[in-house]
C-alpha cells in the first residue's frame, strides 16, 4: 500500500468572526497517496483553493488535523512552514508569478539556489521545452511560455508535491494542453505528486484521483481506472 | 454630468484613507516647507513693521553725529542743513554703576534729555515710575532690562561714577528706547541685560557732570523725505570738524539697528531659499506615489472610461487627490507656521527689547504658501495625468504585461555570475528606472544635506566661541581707561596683588575705508609679541605685530573688500583725528567682531602720541578676584572692566537659547524630508512588488530574505545618497555660511566627522524606521491574496 503524501481529518477553515464568518472548509477528511495526479474539481467558492493553500503551507486551518507524510502541518511554526515550502513543495499559479526582473533561467535559479537537492536550471527549462528561451525576461515570453517557466521553476527543486492552482486558467487550448503535458511528464518521470485545482471538469480525465468539492466539503472521490492523455482533453 | 461625480468622491476618500501613511508623510514635507515660509515671512513682517512703528513713534534719529564738544550755537546751522527735518543735541558719556558688594562696576551710557519739553528725537518709552524732575540733578530713568535684571525698583538709589566723579543717583523710572533695542556691554556682541545700563538724565545735570554747559557732544538728525543720509553725514562732518567730529553715521550703523537688520535679512534669505527645497521634494513624492496608484488602478481607470467617464473626470479624480494632500499640507503648514512664529516672536523678545512684538501673519505668505504648494504638487501631478489620459479602456482592461527588464544588466561577467538571484532583482530594479531611483537618491541627499548644513553651522557657533575665548583671548579681565594714559599705568595694574600678567592695549576709534566701502570700528594697538590677546592666522597660529601697517580680521577684510598689500584709508576719530593711509600687511582669523590691529608703538607714532595706552588685558589669580575687583573699583582712571567668563557666558546663553532650540527644529526638519522620501519610496516599491514578494515567500524564502529584496533597494538608495548628500551638504554649508556671515560675526562651517556622523545618523534612522514600517507590512501580507490578484 503506497503511503499518503497528505492526510486530513475533519479539517475546517473559517474566515472572519461572528455573523460575518465564512466557513470555507466544513470538515474535510481525505487521503492523497504519493505519486498520484489529483484533480480538485468544484465551483468557485467551494473551498478547493483553500484546501490547496493549507496543504501547501500558505495558510492554516482553523480546526482539524492535516499531515504531510507524518509531519503535522498545523503544529508547524511560520519558520518551519517556510522550510517546508522551501524543501518539499512547488507551486504553479494561474498568473505565473514570475519575477519580471529575472530572466527565465534566473527565475529557475531563484529556487535552485535555496533548494536542498535541485536539478540543473538548464535541465528544468529543457523539460518544459524552453532551453532556447532561457535568457529571455518574462516580458519577452508568451503566456504559455511564462507558465512553463513557472513549472520549470517549481519542479527544479525536485519537490515532493507540485501544487497547481488553475494552471491553464489564463491560457488557450494549445498552450494549455502543452502545460498539462508537462505536468504529466513530471509526475511520471519524477514520481512527483501533482495536485491540480481547476473548475474545468474535462481535466479530470488525466487524473489518478478526482476530488469533487462543494460548499466546503468533499462530495465525492473518484479513482480513474484509465487516464486519458492531455492531448485528448476537451477544452 | 457634474465634474466631480459622487462615486469618485467616495473613491477619493477611501483611496486617501488607504494611503494615509504616505499622504501624511508627503503632507508633512509640504507642511514643513509652508511652515518655514509662513513663520519666516511672518517674522520678517513682524520685526520690520514693529521696528518701523517703534522707530516712528519714538522718533529715532536717521543720522547720529558724535563730536568732542560743540557749542550749542552750532545747532542752528545744523538744523538748516539741506535734507534735515529736525535735530536734537544731547550730552552723552560713559558711566560706571556700582551696585555695592564685591561685584564689578557695570558699564553704562548716560544720555541727556531736554528738561522742559519732549525731545525732538530719540524719545523714550517710560514703562515704570515717572520722568526725572528737571530741578533734581540726582534723578535718573534707567533702562528697563537692566533694572529688571538687578531687581531695581523706582525709588532705589544707585552710585555711579561719571567723568571720574562718584555720585548718588535716585532711580525714578524705567524706560525702553528704540536706540537700545539690542544692547550689549561695550565691546561685546551678545546681549547681557545685567551688564549694561543706560541712564537718562536732565541735560543740565549731565552737562555739569561732563563739562558740557552750553555745549553738546552728540547731535541727532531726522531727515526730510527723500533726503540722502550720505549727504547729511558729509555736511555734518564738515560743519562739526573743528569741534572734533568723530564721524557721523546713519541709523543703519547704529549697533542695535545693525543687529536687528541682520536678523531680518537672514530670515528673509531663509524664507526664500529653504521652503522651495521642501516643495520640490514633495512634488517628486506625489509624482511617484500617485503614478504608482494609476498604474495599479489601470483596470479601474479603463472601466470608468468604458462606462463613459471622460478623461477629464478620471484625471480630475487623481488630481483632486494631489490637491487634497497639497492643500492639507499647506493648511497644516500655515497653522504650524503661526504657532512657530508666535513662539519665535517670544524668543526674540528676550533679545530685542521691543515694548511689544505681536506675530503678524503676512497674509501674502498664506497665499504664497498655498499657491506654491499647489503648483509644486500639480507639477508632480501633471506627469501622472498624462499617464491617465494615455490609457485607453481596452488597454486598461487587459492585464499589464510584466515590466520589461530586458534592457537591464545581464551580469554575465565573472563577478556578475557570483551574484545571487535576490541581489540581481535588487540591482535590475535600480537600473531599470534610473530616473526614479535618481530622484529618490536626490531626495534623501537633500534631507541629508540640510541636516549636515545645519549641524555644521550650529557647530560653527561653538567653534566661534572657542576661537574667540580660548585661542585669541587668553586674558581674564579687560580694563579700559576713561582716556588714553601714559604707558606706565600698566605698573599700577601690575602691582595689584593677584594680578599675574598685564598687557597694554591702545584702542583708537576710526573709520576704515576702501573706496566706497567703509566701516565704523577701531584699531587695536597690541604689543609686538602679545600673549594675552593675540591676532591669529587661519591655522590659529599667533601673528606677530609687525611695524609698517595694519592687520585686518577676515570679516573686516571681506566687508572692505581689501587684501594684504592694499592701502587702507583710516580716519582716526580721536585726538588730532589724522587721516592715514596704511598698508594692510596681513589678514587675521576672527569669527566674532571685526577688529583691526597694529603694533602699539607704530600706532602711537602715527597718532603722534607716544607711549599711550587706553586699556589693558589682565591675567589674574582667580582666588584673589574679589580683591582685584575692589581695587579696580577704587581706581578713578578705570572706565570699565569686562570679565571674559561673563562675556563668554552671555554669548553661550544666546547660542544655547536661540541656536540651541533651532538645532532640534532643524534635525526634525531633516528627518521629515528623509523620512518622507524613504518611506514613500519603500511603500511604492512594496506596492509594486507585493506579488513578487509573496511569490518569493511561497517559493520558500524566509521573511528576512524577502525583506532583503525590497529593503536592499532602499539600502542602496540610502547608501548612494550618503556621499551625494555629504557633497551637497558641504556646498550648502559654505553657501549658507557665506550668506549669513556679517561683519559682526563670521560663520566658519565646522565639517567634522561628528557633524557628518550626526547628520547621517538622522538619515539612517529615518531609513530604518521606514524600512521597519514596510517590513512589518510585508510580514503581515496575505500570501494568497497577493498572488491571486492580477496585476
Amino acid at each position: 500500500m503506497p503511503r499518503n503524501t497528505f492526510t486530513t481529518r475533519d479539517l475546517r477553515k473559517i474566515y472572519g468572526e461572528g455573523p460575518a464568518a465564512v466557513q470555507a472548509l466544513r470538515g474535510v477528511t481525505l487521503e492523497i497517496p504519493e505519486g498520484e495526479i489529483v484533480v480538485l474539481l468544484g465551483p468557485s467558492g467551494s473551498g478547493k483553493s483553500t484546501l490547496l493553500n493549507i496543504l501547501g503551507g500558505l495558510d492554516r486551518g482553523t480546526d482539524g488535523a492535516v499531515f504531510f507524510r507524518d509531519h503535522d502541518l498545523a503544529a508547524m511554526s511560520d519558520r518551519e512552514l517556510t522550510r517546508y515550502r522551501r524543501d518539499h513543495v512547488g507551486f504553479v499559479f494561474q498568473f505565473y508569478n514570475l519575477m519580471p526582473s529575472l530572466t527565465a533561467r534566473e527565475n529557475v535559479e531563484l529556487v535552485t539556489e535555496i533548494a536542498h537537492d535541485p536539478m540543473d536550471p538548464g535541465e528544468a527549462l529543457a523539460r518544459v521545452g524552453l532551453a532556447q528561451r532561457a535568457d529571455h525576461f518574462p516580458a519577452q515570453l508568451s503566456g504559455g511560455e511564462q507558465q512553463r517557466v513557472a513549472i520549470a521553476r517549481a519542479l527544479a527543486k525536485q519537490p515532493d508535491v507540485l501544487f497547481c492552482d488553475e494552471p491553464t486558467g489564463a491560457l488557450d487550448s494549445t498552450t494549455g494542453r502543452a502545460v498539462l503535458n508537462v505536468l504529466k511528464e513530471v509526475n511520471e518521470k519524477m514520481g512527483t505528486t501533482v495536485l491540480i485545482v481547476t473548475h474545468a471538469a474535462a481535466q479530470a480525465g488525466m487524473a489518478d484521483r478526482v476530488i469533487h468539492f462543494a460548499d466546503g466539503t468533499v462530495r465525492e472521490v473518484i479513482e480513474n481506472a484509465t487516464k486519458c492523455a492531455p492531448e485528448d482533453i476537451e477544452w | 454630468m457634474t465634474l466631480h461625480p459622487a462615486p469618485l468622491t467616495h473613491k477619493l476618500m477611501r483611496d486617501l484613507y488607504r494611503i494615509k501613511g504616505q499622504a501624511v508623510a508627503i503632507g508633512a514635507v509640504i507642511a514643513v516647507g509652508v511652515m518655514m515660509l509662513v513663520m519666516m515671512t511672518g517674522l520678517v513682517a513682524s520685526l520690520s513693521e514693529t521696528r518701523r512703528t517703534y522707530y516712528d513713534r519714538f522718533r529715532l534719529a536717521d543720522v547720529f553725529a558724535p563730536v568732542a564738544r560743540a557749542p550749542e550755537t552750532v545747532a542752528q546751522r545744523l538744523r538748516h542743513l539741506p535734507g534735515v527735518a529736525a535735530i536734537q543735541t544731547r550730552v552723552t558719556g560713559r558711566a560706571l554703576i556700582d551696585l555695592g558688594g564685591s561685584a564689578l562696576p557695570i558699564q553704562a551710557r548716560a544720555l541727556s534729555l531736554p528738561e522742559y519739553r519732549a525731545a525732538a528725537l530719540n524719545t523714550i518709552y517710560l514703562t515704570d515710575g515717572r520722568m526725572f524732575d528737571a530741578a533734581r540733578a540726582e534723578e535718573v530713568v534707567v533702562l528697563r532690562s537692566f533694572a529688571r535684571a538687578h531687581g531695581l525698583r523706582p525709588g532705589d538709589r544707585i552710585a555711579a561714577t561719571m567723568n571720574g566723579f562718584r555720585r548718588e543717583l535716585s532711580v525714578v523710572g524705567f524706560a525702553q528706547s528704540p536706540e537700545f533695542l539690542y544692547s550689549t556691554a561695550p565691546g561685546e556682541l551678545a546681549p547681557d541685560d545685567a551688564r549694561f545700563a543706560v541712564l537718562w538724565m536732565s541735560r543740565t545735570a549731565l552737562a555739569a557732570a561732563f563739562d558740557m554747559q552750553g555745549a553738546f557732544n552728540e547731535v541727532l538728525f531726522s531727515l526730510t523725505r527723500g533726503a540722502e543720509p550720505e549727504a547729511v553725514i558729509a555736511a555734518a562732518d564738515r560743519l562739526l570738524d573743528r569741534y572734533g567730529a568723530q564721524g557721523a553715521y546713519g541709523l543703519s550703523h547704529l549697533q542695535s539697528d545693525l543687529f536687528i537688520s541682520e536678523e531680518i535679512d537672514g530670515l528673509r534669505r531663509s524664507a526664500r531659499s529653504v521652503p522651495p527645497i521642501f516643495l520640490a521634494v514633495a512634488a517628486f513624492l506625489l509624482y511617484i506615489v500617485i503614478s504608482r496608484m494609476v498604474q495599479a488602478e489601470r483596470e479601474q481607470i479603463g472601466l470608468m472610461k468604458a462606462f463613459g467617464y471622460s478623461d477629464t473626470e478620471v484625471g480630475g479624480h487623481y488630481f483632486r487627490m494631489i490637491l487634497v494632500i497639497a492643500v492639507g499640507g499647506a493648511l497644516a503648514g500655515c497653522l504650524l507656521g503661526i504657532a512657530a512664529g508666535r513662539w519665535m516672536a517670544d524668543l526674540y523678545l528676550l533679545y530685542y527689547k521691543f515694548p511689544f512684538l505681536v506675530f503678524r501673519l503676512d497674509p501674502a505668505s498664506f497665499l504664497t504658501g498655498f499657491a506654491v504648494s499647489i503648483l509644486a504638487a500639480s507639477a508632480g501631478g501633471l506627469l501622472v495625468l498624462r499617464q491617465v489620459f494615455a490609457l485607453t479602456p481596452a488597454v486598461a482592461m487587459r492585464a499589464a504585461a510584466p515590466p520589461d527588464y530586458s534592457r537591464s544588466g545581464r551580469f554575465s561577467s565573472a563577478l556578475g555570475r557570483r551574484l545571487d538571484q535576490p541581489t540581481r532583482m535588487v540591482l535590475r530594479r535600480l537600473t531599470r528606472q534610473p530616473l526614479r531611483m535618481g530622484g529618490a537618491v536626490l531626495g534623501v541627499a537633500a534631507g541629508l544635506s540640510v541636516s549636515i548644513a545645519m549641524v555644521s553651522i550650529l557647530n560653527s557657533f561653538s567653534a566661534m566661541q572657542a576661537l574667540t575665548f580660548d585661542v585669541i583671548d587668553h586674558s581674564d579681565l579687560n580694563v579700559s581707561f576713561i582716556q588714553p594714559l601714559e604707558a606706565r599705568s600698566v605698573h599700577d595694574l601690575q602691582s595689584l596683588p593677584g594680578v599675574i600678567e598685564v598687557e597694554p592695549v591702545r584702542i583708537v576709534p576710526a573709520i576704515l575705508r576702501n573706496g566706497r566701502a567703509l566701516y565704523h570700528g577701531a584699531i587695536h594697538g597690541l604689543i609686538e609679541q602679545p600673549r594675552l590677546y593675540r591676532a591669529v592666522d587661519a591655522d590659529t597660529q599667533p601673528i606677530a605685530m609687525r611695524q609698517g601697517g595694519v592687520i585686518l580680521s577676515s570679516g573686516l577684510a571681506r566687508t572692505l573688500d581689501i587684501k594684504a598689500g592694499d592701502q587702507l584709508s583710516v580716519d582716526v576719530r580721536e585726538g588730532r583725528r589724522p587721516r592715514l593711509s596704511l598698508p594692510v600687511i596681513a589678514v587675521a582669523e576672527s569669527l566674532l567682531g571685526s577688529p583691526a590691529y597694529m603694533e602699539i608703538g607704530a600706532l602711537n607714532r602715527v597718532l603722534k602720541e607716544p607711549l599711550r595706552i587706553s586699556g589693558a588685558y589682565l591675567r589674574v589669580d582667580a582666588t584673589q578676584a574679589a580683591k582685584i575687583y575692589a581695587a579696580l573699583k577704587a581706581m578713578p582712571m578705570v572706565a570699565g572692566v569686562s570679565v571674559k567668563s561673563q562675556s563668554r557666558a552671555a554669548l553661550k546663553k544666546v547660542m544655547d537659547q536661540g541656536a540651541g532650540a533651532m538645532r532640534y527644529v532643524m534635525a526634525l526638519i531633516a528627518a521629515v524630508i528623509t523620512f518622507g522620501v524613504i518611506y514613500n519610496a519603500a511603500r511604492v516599491a512594496q506596492a509594486e512588488r507585493a506579488r513578487d514578494l509573496a511569490g518569493l515567500r511561497v517559493l520558500g524564502f524566509s521573511r528576512g530574505e524577502v525583506a532583503f529584496v525590497l529593503l536592499g533597494e532602499l539600502a542602496v538608495v540610502t547608501l548612494l545618497a550618503l556621499p551625494l548628500g555629504g557633497a551637497i551638504g558641504y556646498g550648502l554649508t559654505f553657501a549658507i555660511a557665506a550668506g549669513f556671515s556679517t561683519d559682526v560675526y563670521q560663520i566658519r562651517p565646522v565639517l567634522d566627522a561628528e557633524s557628518f556622523g550626526l547628520a547621517m545618523g538622522v538619515v539612517l534612522l529615518a531609513a530604518l524606521v521606514s524600512g521597519w514600517l514596510v517590513k512589518r507590512d510585508i510580514d503581515r501580507a496575505d500570501l494568497v491574496t497577493a498572488l491571486k490578484t492580477r496585476e
